[in-house]
């Protein structure tokens, strides 16, 4: 069994999914985590599947999605990953504030300063207002009030606001 | 969680109106973020000054104006103070309510029962948000104008407009407490 991480970008259309998703199960490939979105209007899809066919045999059989030029596909094989957590605690940071460079850039710094892994991430520029949400695993030795001083040191000095606080998990 | 003192001040706020402030509110231009404003931690007010008697009814009529609007807060109309007016009564998703009310220098007294929900907010007119937030609490503050102090026992939706608009008088955005990455959408309606 092999593993293959499959982009998908481009313009978009209704039914890129149904057919990418088709022609995937054609090669008796099994869909493992997937992930989409539209970005400022664009098809963004990424997925991770497995089975016994071959790279070229997948870009073969998906080559008919980019065939009219407007949808981009890469297909890679990827080994296993855990997909387990780590033993850190999760953590939601926002920022935002008024669109200029470098926002991201600044604050995940002091994120990966730490340590911290960021396992989820989400961008908006919603007319001027720019707005970043991350979850974060941060690593049991780290010092959040720390963390969240630096994080927000970085953002005033872009003229944003950031806030970090623990990931609510409620088990049931 | 709700005493007899609760109780009784809950029944001042129900019958409160617009009408005791004894000024006429107007319409206020809602400030959008991210205007710093917004970010701003609002300071403590007397509730008897007149200039705030005058934003309270200015906060209402700006409030009545806003279609699906349930609560607006001095922020959101430019000023980092810490009064907000509430009326979820005509929210399809009330259930208990207290009608319209102005409170000043609010906080959460009490809170119990988290609960998620998607919040809107004028002041970010394109997104919206899963938050969770308590289904219950007891918020403490004072009536413009008279300047008792009231407590109100609060449930569901309008618990969550009145933490809504405490957030907003702390500086603080529904974007602040979004539940995670995935938690924050392209707006379809309001609050």
């Amino acid at each position: 069994m092999t593993s293959y991480a499959i982009t998908v970008l481009g313009h978009d259309r209704p039914g890129i999914i149904a057919e990418t998703t088709d022609r995937i199960a054609g090669l008796g490939l099994n869909l493992e985590d997937s992930t989409m979105t539209l970005l400022r209007g664009h098809f963004a899809m990424m997925l991770v599947c497995a089975g016994e066919a071959s790279d070229d045999e997948i870009r073969a059989a998906l080559a008919p999605l980019t065939v009219d030029g407007t949808l981009g596909v890469t297909v890679r094989e990827v080994p296993a990953e855990d997909a387990a957590g780590g033993p850190g605690a999760p953590w939601v940071l926002t920022v935002h504030g008024g669109d200029r460079p470098g926002i991201v850039s600044a604050v995940v710094a002091e994120v990966a300063r730490v340590g911290g892994n960021i396992t989820d991430l989400t961008t908006r520029l919603a007319g001027d207002l720019y707005l970043l949400v991350a979850e974060i695993d941060l690593p049991v030795e780290a010092d959040e009030a720390a963390l969240e001083a630096a994080i927000k040191t970085a953002a005033t000095a872009l003229g944003v606001g950031a806030t970090l606080r623990p990931a609510d998990a409620d088990e049931l | 969680m709700s005493t007899p003192a609760t109780a009784r001040t809950s029944e001042r706020l129900r019958a409160w109106t617009e009408a005791e402030l004894g000024v006429e509110g107007r319409v206020l231009d809602v400030v959008r973020a991210p205007d710093p404003v917004l970010s701003t931690p609002g300071g403590a007010v007397d509730p008897t000054d007149a200039a705030v008697v005058q934003l309270a009814a200015d906060l209402v009529a700006t409030m009545r104006v806003s279609p699906g609007c349930v609560g607006l807060a001095a922020p959101q109309v430019g000023l980092a103070v810490t009064v907000f007016c509430v009326d979820v009564s005509a929210h399809p998703k009330t259930r208990e309510h207290h009608g319209t009310f102005v409170l000043c220098n609010a906080e959460v007294v009490e809170s119990s029962r988290n609960d998620k929900g998607r919040e809107g907010c004028m002041s970010v007119p394109d997104l919206t948000g899963d938050v969770k937030r308590a289904s219950r609490v007891v918020v403490r503050g004072a009536l413009p104008g008279t300047g008792e102090v009231v407590e109100v026992a609060a449930t569901a939706f309008e618990a969550r407009a009145l933490q809504h608009e405490i957030d907003h008088c702390a500086g603080l955005l529904f974007l602040d407490r979004v539940a995670g990455a995935h938690a924050v959408y392209a707006r379809q309606t309001y609050l």
